[in-house]
């Protein structure tokens, strides 16, 4: 492990927005112009300060969305309801805004390409954030590892990336399954209800494959995904994880 | 300091309990690195090793004969969430340390999954640490570290290894696994030391 060159003091920056997206009626996407980016690696997070104008701070971590090459730094935010800070980067944080935020963070959530594959990337809800860093490296290195993506969402309509996914989809190296958890439109042809072993085994590689497994999401939908692996026979050592509060599955 | 545009923000119900850049959550979150481990209790050891004369281990049975605490504390995780007045039920480190004679000053806990997390080992004694395998009254879950985790409540929640299964003791600090990745090595809630160099 190369512990030298993680061993960076992590100071604030300030990032400026340059746009957000809607992704879904929950969740945006905001996309940084940050001067002096040390360069992240797909999968890590960031931590984002906001100050009050009493000098009231608090932080929470975002995974970042973006490719270790894209132009700009970005992280998709899903509204918590009860939250303190995701109302506000979904709801008030508009274009031309600061934002402070350090990082990245994080050493064990990410895939380079020398880490090879083949790739099994299983999404939750928003846990598909860091898969989407890690899907668009791949593209923007050329990598030849063959990928295959579960996702799961609660409805078409609350899937994020929609678009960018099934636009992926068409390359031959990768493979995208999705399963909708609530509802799904009767012309539905993609799978329905909750992970399970079954829609594991379908979606993702033999365990003979020796997959290199990442997993994202909700504590649930992470603990049924990865123990439903490994009673696949997948090695427990090349599966990673991360887990957050939050639905949407 | 650069206000943040618009954002008004909530206080923390206790600042003198809630450390720096923490807020207080009620839900117990989850944050492990992989598949959570299911050991079998009739081989599960606890083991101290290392940097002492014999290693010493105790079977489940053993560990269950131990003298036990219950005790009520606030933990502090890393990605920010406090969660406060907990209430945990183990075996001091003190009574665990007393049976192994030791110079060393630092510990490795080490963990089934193989995750490890290095502390002092004055950190660990006089009542500043256990190992506990109850939460709320009921046993620990396995997402939340059961049969047994490491419970170190004044340093950030990572130090306090899930699915413990013994400590290494060491004459020389050894960073452990977030510890590698650019974590604090020492995790002071209280001085906000989440990352290298803060």
């Amino acid at each position: 492990m190369e512990r030298a060159a993680l061993l960076r003091r992590l100071t604030w920056q300030t990032g400026t927005v340059i746009a957000t997206t809607v992704e879904t009626p929950r969740v945006k996407t905001i996309a940084l112009a940050v001067p002096d980016w040390p360069g992240h690696r797909a999968g890590q997070h960031v931590d984002v300060r906001l100050t009050a104008p009493d000098g009231y701070q608090t932080q929470r971590s975002y995974s970042i969305a973006s490719a270790p090459g894209d132009d700009y730094l970005s992280l998709t935010v899903e509204r918590l309801d009860d939250g303190e800070v995701s109302p506000y980067l979904v709801d008030e944080l508009r274009g031309g805004d600061e934002l402070e935020f350090r990082g990245p963070v994080g050493g064990h959530f990410v895939w380079d390409e020398e880490f090879g594959g083949p790739l099994f990337l299983v999404g939750g809800g928003s846990g598909l954030v860091p898969l989407r860093s890690m899907l668009r490296h791949h593209r923007a290195i050329g990598s030849q590892v063959p990928v295959r993506v579960l996702c799961s969402a609660r409805s078409l309509e609350s899937l994020i990336y929609r678009e960018e996914l099934m636009k992926r989809a068409a390359d031959d190296l990768i493979d995208v399954s999705i399963t909708l958890t609530r509802e799904a439109p009767s012309s539905w042809r993609g799978y329905r209800g909750r992970i399970d072993p079954a829609l594991l085994s379908t979606a993702g590689w033999a365990a003979a494959e020796e997959p290199l497994t990442y997993v994202c999401g909700p504590t649930a939908f992470v603990e049924t995904a990865a123990a439903g692996l490994v009673a696949l026979g997948y090695d427990a050592g090349r599966i990673r994880t991360e887990r957050f509060g939050g639905t949407g599955v | 300091m650069a206000v943040t545009r618009g954002f008004h923000g909530r206080r923390a119900a206790d600042p003198s309990r809630v450390p720096p850049g923490q807020y207080v959550t009620r839900d117990f979150p989850v944050l492990s690195a992989g598949p959570t481990p299911y050991p079998q209790l009739d081989t599960w050891e606890f083991t101290i090793r290392g940097a002492v004369d014999k290693p010493v281990s105790w079977s489940w049975t053993d560990f269950q004969a131990l003298p036990r605490e219950q005790f009520t504390v606030d933990i502090h995780c890393v990605t920010k969430w406090t969660k406060l007045d907990v209430t945990w039920s183990g075996v001091s480190l003190d009574t665990l340390l007393a049976a192994v004679p030791t110079e060393a000053p630092y510990a490795v806990a080490f963990s089934d999954g193989g995750y490890t997390t290095n502390i002092p080992l004055a950190d660990l004694r006089r009542g500043k640490a256990w190992i506990v395998d109850e939460y709320d009254g009921r046993p620990l879950d396995p997402e939340h570290g059961g049969p047994a985790r490491l419970l170190v409540p004044h340093l950030y929640f990572w130090k306090s290894a899930k699915w413990i299964r013994g400590l290494d003791l060491r004459t020389a600090d050894q960073p452990g696994f977030w510890e590698m990745f650019g974590y604090h090595n020492y995790g002071d809630p209280w001085k906000e030391q989440r990352y290298y160099g803060d």
